[in-house]
């Protein structure tokens, strides 16, 4: 069975709009996108999306009350829901430094963004 | 000047810690410029700390980075030069009493002062375009925001502003925000556009996809309605002409209200001091090296013009530092001429607007309406670039090199079909 995805590329400002063919789950072929990087992505998100996740964490002691954090690498998307239930139940002890990995999570690190 | 008022003596004054005003502390220290930097934030960094999606930074650091770390890189490199900076200190006044000699007026927690300085580069950014100036009637109620309170409430205090949201405007802003609150548990009813295509960049659309958030084009909220909180809004369709359509009205039920509908420079400073303000901008008009029409004022980012990207306000604001070094070191900007930018078809917004031609410059600009497959011409001097896209959301910046615009007299810029 072939399944036709059409996207609007996320990957820079250009926006292609990309259709992706997929058969059986494994793709066939990508049309619109003006870079591999597109094709990548678009085969990606056709398949098994992901995207890198970006939340705040509350913090005690700290010049403001959360610190910014990000997941070091892309979280498949339908996971996503669980990342942030997760998230919402941590609190952090101030100092936090920006870059410093506060959490892992299904071995996905969360990385401050911000300092604290 | 001001009896009982302590007195600091500086070559420049930079008046906002965001990424334009740090970038151009930063600068001007490098070059050699005894440089104060006054922001009324707690904290450096003007609104990058609360942006804490990624995108910042590609062109300025070629690395992909979230505000607060874009922030923080500036932060570090201030710090690392020495320069001196305040925080919570409020600008009260800037006087302009010759070209040489300018004074900021500023409170701070350890008191008033005034800040004597040849030059001041003004970046104190943009404010948010609020409810009533979008023509919204009804209740004073609780639960209306504009994206960046509510950005403030959600990313720097961990306060979700809603459950129910309903966000006025598809600009970058809003559909960013969007995101942010459907991540973080709230339901977003709607995405409310005037305009019959979304106000932000077709990256930021697909983020409404992902949580399945409906877009209203053509669509605008006229009337928000609750007891103390907001309870419902109303909702007209409107023709192309932006005129309501009776009876298209309908409600949708949200606790949360969220205006995002633009950013307008934060000027009120400069115009007190005579500085000339240009209408599409809203921001002052300004030379080849960001200077006002004031000698030795000069401005940077938001506040000279909305930007998209966080990195061309980080090169305005290295642009005028560069231009405060010349102007102390030459009594002045010097020019034989200036050449005169205007506006010619399709493009509703430029700057800067008079060029030396002594230098290579950057002209930033913004079209009237979407175009696919476009030329951007100056025709005074045959200038051609060609463009796959062109979109109001998106600022196009230019290089004309200084010896393809020496000769010209004016220059009109306009972007049309190939």
């Amino acid at each position: 069975m072939t399944k036709t995805y059409r996207f609007t590329c996320i990957v820079c400002p250009l926006g292609c709009s990309i259709e992706v063919e997929v058969e059986h789950g494994k793709v066939k072929d990508v049309k619109g996108c003006k870079c591999p990087r597109g094709k990548e992505w678009a085969s990606q998100e056709a398949t098994s999306p992901r995207r890198v996740v970006m939340s705040v964490v509350h913090v005690e002691g700290g010049a403001l009350p959360t610190v910014s954090v990000k997941t070091a690498e892309p979280v498949p998307k339908e996971l996503i829901p669980e990342l942030m239930k997760f998230l919402a139940g941590l609190k952090l002890k101030a100092p936090v430094e920006i870059g410093e990995v506060v959490a892992e999570w299904n071995g996905i690190k969360i990385v401050a963004t911000r300092g604290a | 000047m001001f009896p009982g008022i302590p007195m600091l003596n500086y070559d420049v004054v930079v008046i906002g810690g965001g990424p334009a005003g740090m970038a151009a502390a930063a600068r001007a220290k490098e070059l050699g410029l005894n440089v104060l930097l006054l922001d009324e934030n707690d904290y450096l960094g003007g609104i990058l700390p609360q942006c804490i999606h990624p995108g910042f930074g590609l062109h300025y650091f070629r690395e992909e980075l979230t505000g607060p770390e874009f922030a923080a890189r500036l932060a570090k490199r201030l710090v690392e030069l020495g320069v001196e900076y305040r925080t919570a200190a409020r600008v009260m006044e800037i006087r302009n009493y010759s070209d040489l000699e300018k004074v900021v007026i500023f409170t701070s927690p350890s008191g008033a002062y005034q800040a004597w300085a040849k030059a001041v580069i003004y970046a104190a950014g943009a404010r948010e375009r609020h409810a009533f100036e979008i023509g919204i009637v009804g209740d004073r109620v609780a639960g209306v925001y504009t994206a960046g309170e509510a950005q403030t409430l959600m990313d720097i205090y961990g306060v979700l502003p809603g459950k129910e949201i309903v966000i006025v405007g598809s600009g970058d802003v809003g559909l960013i925000m969007a995101r942010r609150f459907a991540l973080e548990g709230a339901k977003v009813k709607a995405v409310i556009e005037l305009m019959p295509y979304p106000g932000g960049l077709a990256r930021n659309v697909m983020i409404l996809r992902d949580f399945d958030i409906p877009l209203y084009l053509s669509h605008k909220v006229v009337e928000v309605r609750g007891k103390g909180r907001v309870e419902r809004v109303k909702v007209v369709k409107v023709d192309e002409n932006l005129n309501e359509i009776p009876g298209s009205e309908f409600w949708i039920e949200a606790d949360a209200l969220i205006i995002s509908a633009g950013l307008v420079p934060s000027v009120k400073k400069l115009t007190a001091i005579g500085v000339e303000i240009d209408p599409s901008t809203g921001g002052p008009v300004v030379n080849d090296r960001l200077e006002t029409s004031v000698p030795g004022v000069f401005a940077a980012g938001n506040a000279l013009l909305i930007n998209d990207l966080v990195d061309y306000v980080a090169e305005q604001g290295e642009l005028a530092a560069e231009g405060a070094k010349e102007f102390i070191e030459n009594g002045g900007i010097e020019s034989r001429k200036w050449i005169r930018v205007e506006k010619g078809e399709n493009v509703r917004l430029l700057a800067p607007h008079r060029l030396s031609g002594e230098r290579d410059v950057y002209l930033y600009l913004r079209v009237a309406r979407p175009m696919e497959d476009v030329e951007l011409r100056i025709p005074e001097v045959g200038k051609r670039v060609k463009l796959s896209l062109a979109t109001p959301a998106e600022m196009l910046r230019v290089k004309l090199k200084a010896e393809e615009i020496r000769d010209a007299e004016k220059l009109t810029v306009e972007v049309v079909r190939e």
